[in-house]
């Protein structure tokens, strides 16, 4: 299995930048998710280190040998695509085969690994069978049997889920994790579902207007966000950034609220001399419901998730959007079992653990300060 | 698929019946079944009436001279070979003394008896095989090096970034956007300057650079249709870029192929103007050399109708071969698959 290393990889189409230079260590059989937005950049990464796209600038690194000028078929890769170009005119059978057969392989061996991957993925009663009949899932694990059949030193799979039915899709994703679990390979994985990244990377590499925003466990990514993007972008619905004015220990909210900050916190905040903005960023569920309550709001939407109710909060009592900006609509986790009424009054508070603040300027997340 | 339609039309279906096929209620109406009886009808008589020219032709075929010039025309006749005779020998018209002569001896074959029933002697075999297998050597190898360039360069054209592509393609193009009249005048003397003129090898090159245009043109869009990614899993599956050509891209576009290479062999098969002007004896192929015919003691009509079917029937026979892929020819890029 294989290390893959990026150093200040970049790509340009003409004057625009498709990949800004990144760097980018994908450690020995580990799962790393590039997830963003389309055109964020993330597939033209994945095609550099395939080596389908040169690169404009930079370097790539195969278990610390330089690949960079080297073509797709010398790089020991495999790549699954997200439309599984599965050759129409083959059969299962000799599309699992055809990796093989361009290493000059002998038949019985080609057989013999073939009949393993079948295995691997229970696709025996496929192999006859030609691609244009075969479902959107099946297309997939024909198309992963493909790429595992060569024992490659890395997997690159460019959004393999995106062509998938909804019900397809859940089994797939478990079935790579298994696969990657059982084969331990090197995976590199594009998606702009946040909810696979999340569920399926080691690590997420979070891209946004060509650029890397984060590199981080799953956790990190989203519990502490670097930036404002990765805050939107990661969770359903992201996370809430409210704007507001420090003063004193306490912040007072968009909309009237007062907010006194965390002990823990204050000392940064206080720190940050000469600014007094500052963005407080939270998740529903670090968003408790009481009676005393430091922030308030009205009521804007109820929906009922099952094991929850998540509450649109409108923090400056309006119930229309008055269309200036200044709606300040906060998405909070409440118990399913309290029926709230639209319109009326809500108070929270926000548990200190979970709240994270924001410079708005940079739009960078205010790292806290750990004073001994 | 049209043809299901009809069928439906005409077998037991609506109320009562057992469904066999799902069918559209507007399709089994009294008023549309009735609409596509007519439809019918109209087609076949369309299509009697386009045949009518072709039907002639291989009627006068098989008639003697007397019968093919016959006004009002005949169309019940003794059928005869007068005019593959005349098609394939050169024959001298005898005096009555010779004639009777020849009426004398008895060691004449099949075909030379069939003459002299007309008072002339075979004198030898004409030309005319020589100028179909001109016709034949000429037409094959300038659509095979057309489609094989035209597919290279179609390739190149669909998958790499070429500079100035949009102005090459254009001018590609613009090669067919002048008369042939109009150049072959020019190409005549250059032919014969450099010792083209009448040369097998000279119609090759002059049908390919014509074919060529069309030829890109309508393989560009075959290769477009298919996925680039095919090629790339194969790149990545370890195969080059030529082997991934070979063995992904060239059986997807079969259908793009074939029916390129009926419309260039059609073309170089027809061709008139050029070989007219640009051959004489040596690689004159058959289209000026049929016409010919009107010289020899008048007009030949049966010689010139067997001429024209002889030659009508290796392009039927490419066509009817490769039917299923000319209609996906003519409509490609109507539809996505």
């Amino acid at each position: 299995m294989a290390e893959i290393e990026l150093r200040q990889v970049a790509k340009k189409f003409g004057d625009l930048w498709a990949v800004k230079p990144m760097d980018l260590t994908i450690y020995d059989g580990e799962f790393v998710a590039l997830l963003g937005p389309s055109g964020c950049g993330k597939t033209t990464t994945l095609r550099m280190i395939s080596g389908l796209e040169a690169v404009t600038e930079g370097r790539i690194f195969i278990n610390g040998k330089d690949v960079t000028w080297l073509s797709a078929s010398q790089r020991d890769i495999a790549f699954v695509f997200q439309f599984f170009a599965l050759y129409p005119q083959m059969t299962v059978r000799q599309n699992i085969a055809f990796p093989l057969e361009s290493q000059g392989m002998k038949r019985a061996e080609i057989n013999q690994r073939v009949a393993e991957v079948v295995k691997l993925l229970e696709i025996g009663h496929l192999l006859q069978r030609k691609p244009p009949a075969l479902s959107g899932g099946d297309k997939q694990r024909v198309a992963l049997a493909r790429s595992l059949v060569r024992k490659p030193a890395c997997f690159l799979m460019d959004e393999p889920l995106g062509a998938l039915d909804a019900e397809f899709r859940e089994v797939m994703r478990a079935e790579i994790k298994r696969l990657h679990l059982a084969q331990h390979a090197t995976t590199v994985y594009v998606t702009h579902d946040q909810v696979e990244a999340m569920a399926m990377g080691d690590r997420i590499v979070v891209m946004s207007a060509a650029e890397v925003q984060q590199i981080g466990t799953p956790a990190q990514v989203y519990h502490d966000p670097a930036n404002l993007f990765v805050a939107n972008f990661i969770g359903s619905p992201g996370m809430n950034l409210v704007p507001g004015k420090y003063v004193g220990d306490e912040v007072h909210l968009r909309g009237g609220s007062v907010y006194p900050t965390p002990p823990a916190w204050r000392p940064t905040l206080a720190a940050r001399w000469q600014r007094d903005d500052v963005i407080v960023g939270f998740r529903p569920e670090a968003a408790q419901v009481s009676e005393t309550g430091a922030i308030r709001g009205m009521v804007y939407a109820s929906d009922l998730h099952g094991s929850y109710t998540m509450l649109h909060v409108s923090l400056n009592g309006e119930l229309r959007p008055n269309g200036n900006g200044e709606d300040t609509i906060v998405h909070i986790r409440a118990r399913r079992d309290v029926h709230y009424v639209i319109g009326s009054l809500v108070r929270f508070d926000l548990n200190p653990e979970m709240v994270r603040f924001f410079d708005p300027e940079s739009e960078k997340a205010i790292a806290k300060e750990v004073r001994g | 698929m049209a043809s299901t339609r009809v069928e439906h039309a005409f077998s037991r279906v609506g109320p009562g019946f057992a469904v066999v096929e799902s069918v559209r209620v507007d399709q089994i109406t009294p008023r549309a079944r009735l609409g596509i009886t007519a439809r019918l009808i109209l087609s076949i008589i369309i299509a009697f009436v386009m045949l009518i020219p072709v039907l002639w032709m291989a009627m006068t075929a098989f008639k003697a001279r007397p019968d093919a010039t016959a006004s009002p025309p005949k169309v019940i006749f003794v059928p005869s070979l007068d005019g593959f005779i005349g098609l394939f020998t050169n024959r001298t018209q005898l005096s009555a003394a010779a004639l009777a002569e020849q009426q004398q001896r008895t060691d004449l074959n099949f075909w030379e008896r069939q003459t002299l029933a007309r008072g002339m002697r075979i004198l030898g075999p004409s030309k005319f095989v020589s100028q179909l297998s001109n016709s034949l050597i000429i037409a094959i190898s300038s659509t095979i090096l057309a489609v094989t360039l035209g597919l290279l360069s179609a390739y190149a054209f669909s998958r790499y970034d070429i500079p100035g592509k949009r102005d090459w393609l254009f001018f590609i193009l613009s090669t067919r956007m002048l008369p042939a009249v109009v150049v072959t005048i020019p190409i005549f003397l250059m032919y014969r300057a450099v010792g083209l003129y009448d040369t097998h090898v000279g119609m090759i090159l002059l049908y390919t650079v014509f074919n060529l245009s069309f030829s890109v043109w309508l393989l560009k869009g075959f290769i477009d249709e298919i996925p680039i990614e095919y090629e790339e899993a194969a790149l990545v599956d370890g195969y080059s870029r030529l082997q991934a050509f070979r063995k992904i891209v060239l059986p997807q576009c079969v259908t793009g192929i074939a029916a390129t290479a009926v419309f260039c062999l059609i073309f170089a098969w027809n061709e008139y103007a050029f070989a007219l002007m640009l051959t004489s004896e040596k690689a004159r192929t058959a289209p000026p050399a049929i016409p010919a015919n009107l010289g020899i003691g008048g007009i030949e009509w049966h010689v010139i109708a067997a001429g024209s079917m002889l030659f009508l029937i290796p392009v039927v026979i490419v066509t009817f071969a490769l039917r299923q892929y000319l209609l996906r020819g003519v409509t490609f890029g109507a539809i996505r698959q």
